[in-house]
């Protein structure tokens, strides 16, 4: 889908939101599993918007999770600072970075119909056995990205998080490809960087055709 | 310099500018990060001279602290929780002992039941231990409350802990200003210790002090506490003055014009705080936050003349007394006991439970009409507890508490 | 001066004659010069074994070290009678802080000395047997295990003397304690020095009040050597072991010569020379004069008993080869 621009976001947020202060934030929900680097997900995306000179905060669900367990980690985007420190429960967009989690976790708790989907798989919503669950959000607004099998070709291992932030900058357009690239090299450094930045930007070609 | 990092890694660069000279190092959640940061950071040997011991336990931590301190040397160590209470007996013997060790407190619960989450159990724990107690609303904050402690720590010749909640903080990325080195120097001067082991100058520290004196050793120890009420918001000032931004001081009011209820909290909880007042101001409810910073020394002048226009004060703490309720709510009352004004209670987030804007606006817009027990639980599942109470009364072997709860919780 | 070999001692006394031996031969205590660390004055009782020890232990670590020193102090006997508000028997600078604490304490000062570039000056950490063996066991095990430029020097008088005489793991089996009134059992207790061994730190040793020379030379010793050291010394405590004053050295002595205290020096892990007993004497002539063995004598004598203890000294004699070939 085409990138929609920050400010028609903030648009889509201001009939929903009562107060002033909570006109302006983006929240983002990220579920996967202990070791697919949800946290660093999180953290990677703050880093992108606050390279754009945005506000961000991302935080970990603060689990003891081990490896494989599931993980939840957040991110708000401002155009202010940031105070609130709940939880996300209303995303305004949401990251599975595990599609196995659809049906055990709520990963779509207190989810709105404007809100944006992104799916780590090669399969389609219907084959995931969600399509009922989406039929009323903007179709413009759900997306899927092979994440697993472009960090296998650009990393060497099955780690979606970088690829899926490219996705995601294609997906909302809330970030830019270059903040996403700058934001993993300042996680990583070397052939494990360049890998994953190549993964995001597959990624974002991806969805972008998606 | 704007940057986008964890909290932990904002305080240890914070620390590192300090330029301690031993750094203590135990790992324990959530508390890890910060001297994880610091290993890095002296391997690296951008911060030199410096000692980092990895030590065996908490209660070792503080102890070499108070040997480095003793010796003249900067020494910072952080902890949490369980750790805190480990390092209890040194706590003491830390302040007892007038060493100005500068300490990161991850906030997180006691257990049992294990919990590694946060709240404020563990340095309400140690509020009387004899430490300064400056509490962190947000990561910038934490960041800058280091320079102020080590500042204010040597000045004092006492220990400061630097409170930051557990995970919420120290676990979260956000955009922190990270001072340069030059600017953390000029309002940091080197440490001159008020006491040295010497060998060119012997003393001993230490001694056995009997009942003939002991009561005035103790009275100077609360003596040096008031001095810090005044000291507190002068290096605050100093703060403003050098950094451009403000960090620490005793209190802060926001939104307390003619306010009718003001709440009173520590911690970052107060940036959510801070969102449900401005939405409740603007249906129109005269009601503002009052953020303690300093919480030891208590500073009894400044909270009552923020409160003093005030109908009620609302308490919304992390932690509670077993047995007596709020901790704060009680220092809060000390402050105004000449008023007689409700002070309302709301013991909230205990072991990490969510603090949202719906449950706080939900128990303030009770308060506001007086229509609030004194002391309430946010959140708590009362049904719950009933069960658990009733299983109590019918069957003697009821078995673990904290597994009982966990079956019923499903 | 040619070196005359003198026989030091003289039946029932070991007592060693300095003026006999060449001056720089003499012992740090026959020196004019001896800087009295813990100086006169203090409040330890009549006889005070640990007392002695301290005395002869800090004073050779300042002879060694050109007098830069710093001591940190458990809290114990040692502690408690050496500073009296408003007074201090310490010439040296000296921290106490806490009873479990006194290595870690070390290990800081240590850490600060050696960020400030003060390699020349040293550190000593002490305890009684209770700070060292018990309560400051864990803080003794991490300095070890790290191998910081301390010395630790336990006095071990086997019990807890300043409380009033309670068991320790330090305390040997049959002994009679506030806390053991029927007598300490058997095959329990820690040999720290064999632990302070199994760390593979550089030195370990230990000592006995009743020669003088012995510790000072291994005193002398571990300063020369840098990373953690560990010195055992047996002091005896008349106040706990109901022995008159005026035999705390030949107690010390018959600990020694019975063989059930071993006195022994090991580098790495491994022990390197051993104090030969010169006349093995049974352990009876030890347990006699103490009043806390005296169930072992009477209304019966515990031949059983007095045997498993006399086991352990043989034991000792043969893992140690104590006895000359």
């Amino acid at each position: 889908m085409a990138a929609l621009s920050k400010v028609a976001l903030i648009c889509v947020k201001t009939t929903a939101a009562a107060a002033s202060r909570m006109t302006l934030v983006f929240q983002i929900r990220i579920h996967g599993r202990g070791g697919q680097g949800v946290v660093s997900a999180a953290e990677m995306l703050s880093i992108a918007a606050f390279n754009e000179g945005k506000h961000a905060q991302a935080f970990p669900s603060f689990g003891s999770e081990r490896t494989g367990a599931p993980v939840v980690a957040y991110c708000r985007l401002d155009e202010r600072e940031i105070r609130v420190r709940e939880p996300i429960m209303h995303p305004d967009a949401l990251i599975i970075q595990d599609p196995t989690l659809l049906h055990q976790v709520d990963v779509f708790a207190g989810l709105s119909p404007s809100a944006y989907i992104l799916i780590n798989t090669t399969r389609s919503f219907e084959e995931l056995g969600v399509a009922d669950f989406v039929r009323g959000f903007q179709p413009e607004r759900l997306c899927t990205v092979p994440a697993n099998e472009l960090a296998l070709k650009h990393v060497g291992r099955p780690v979606p998080s970088a690829a899926l932030l490219g996705g995601f900058a294609a997906l909302s357009g809330l970030v830019s490809l270059e903040s996403v690239a700058q934001a993993i090299r300042s996680k990583f450094s070397g052939r494990l960087a360049e890998g994953n930045v190549a993964a995001a930007a597959a990624a974002f070609k991806h969805a972008q055709a998606n | 310099m704007l940057k986008q990092i964890e909290g932990s890694r904002a305080v240890a660069e914070a620390v590192a500018l300090c330029r301690p000279e031993v750094i203590c190092a135990y790992p324990i959640s959530p508390q890890t990060h910060i001297v994880e940061a610091l290993g890095e950071i002296v391997s690296s040997g951008r911060l030199a001279p410096c000692e980092f011991v990895n030590v065996e336990s908490e209660f070792a931590a503080m102890s070499v602290a108070i040997g480095a301190s003793a010796a003249g040397a900067r020494a910072y160590t952080a902890t949490a929780s369980q750790g805190l209470l480990y390092m209890a007996e040194a706590l003491f013997n830390a302040s007892g002992l007038g060493l100005p060790i500068v300490m990161t407190v991850a906030n997180r619960a006691i257990g049992a039941p294990i919990n590694i989450w946060n709240d404020h159990t563990d340095t309400m724990s140690q509020r009387d231990c004899g430490w300064i107690q400056l509490f962190a609303e947000n990561n910038q904050e934490a960041l800058d409350l280091h320079v102020i402690a080590f500042r204010l720590a040597e000045e004092l010749s006492l220990p400061v802990m630097v409170c930051m909640d557990g995970f919420i903080l120290t676990h979260a990325y956000e955009r922190v200003d990270v001072p340069d080195q030059a600017q953390v120097d000029a309002y940091l001067p080197p440490f001159n210790p008020r006491q040295i082991l010497d060998p060119a100058e012997p003393v001993s520290i230490g001694a056995m002090v009997g009942p003939e004196a002991f009561m005035e050793v103790r009275y100077l120890a609360h003596a040096k506490q008031s001095q810090a009420l005044s000291l507190i918001p002068r290096w605050a000032g100093a703060f403003r003055q050098a950094f451009g931004r403000e960090a620490g001081g005793l209190a802060r009011s926001y939104r307390t014009e003619e306010a009718e209820t003001i709440v009173v909290a520590l911690g970052s909880v107060l940036g959510t705080l801070k969102d449900t007042v401005d939405e409740l101001r603007e249906s129109g409810g005269r009601i503002g936050v009052l953020g303690v910073s300093c919480f030891r020394p208590w500073p009894f002048a400044a909270v009552r003349e923020a409160l003093a226009g005030a109908q009620r004060v609302v308490v919304v703490e992390k932690g509670m007394a077993v047995g007596v309720g709020g901790i704060v709510s009680n220092n809060v009352r000390t402050a105004i006991s000449t008023r007689p004004i409700p002070v309302y209670d709301v013991v909230a987030g205990l072991g990490g439970r969510p603090i949202t804007k719906a449950s706080l606006a939900a128990v303030l817009q009770r308060a506001m009409t007086d229509d609030l027990e004194l002391t309430t639980f946010l959140d708590l599942d009362r049904a719950l507890v009933e069960k658990v109470l009733r299983k109590e009364r019918e069957v003697r072997r009821s078995g673990p508490i904290a597994e009982q709860v966990l079956k019923l919780k499903g | 001066m040619t070196f005359q070999p003198v026989k030091f001692y003289q039946t029932g006394t070991f007592t060693v004659g300095n003026r006999l031996l060449p001056a720089e031969t003499r012992s740090v205590q026959a020196n004019m010069r001896r800087t009295n660390s813990l100086n006169s004055g203090h409040r330890a009782c009549q006889g005070c074994g640990e007392a002695l020890g301290a005395r002869y232990a800090i004073d050779a670590a300042m002879h060694a070290t050109e007098n830069r020193l710093i001591a940190a102090n458990a809290t114990g006997c040692l502690e408690v009678f050496s500073t009296p508000y408003p007074e201090t028997s310490w010439q040296i600078p000296w921290i106490h802080s806490l009873f479990g604490n006194a290595a870690a304490v070390a290990t800081g000062i240590a850490a600060a000395l050696k960020v400030k570039g003060r390699s020349d000056v040293r550190v000593i950490a002490q305890g009684g047997d209770g700070g060292t063996t018990d309560i400051g066991f864990a803080c003794l095990s991490g300095m070890f295990e790290r191998n910081d430029d301390v010395l630790y020097i336990c006095y071990d008088n086997e019990a807890y003397m300043n409380t009033g005489v309670q068991r320790s793991s330090a305390t040997p089996p049959a002994a009679r304690t506030a806390t053991t009134t029927l007598g300490n059992s058997f095959n329990q207790g820690k040999n720290l020095p064999w632990i302070a061994m199994a760390h593979g730190i550089p030195y370990v040793a230990t000592a006995t009040i009743a020669e003088l020379r012995d510790l000072e030379a291994k005193v002398e010793r571990a300063m020369h050597v840098r990373g953690a050291r560990y010195l055992h010394i047996f002091v005896s405590c008349p106040l706990g072991w109901g022995h008159p004053a005026d035999q705390s050295i030949r107690i010390a002595r018959l600990a020694k010569e019975t063989g059930l205290f071993p006195v022994f020096e090991a580098e790495h892990g491994e022990v390197t020379s051993v104090s030969k007993i010169r006349k093995k004497l049974p352990v009876t002539d030890y347990l006699k004069p103490q009043r806390r063995f005296a169930h072992l004598f009477s209304p019966e004598v515990r031949t059983d008993l007095i045997a498993r203890i006399q086991e352990g000294a043989d034991r000792n004699v043969r893992k140690f080869g104590l006895i000359e070939n």
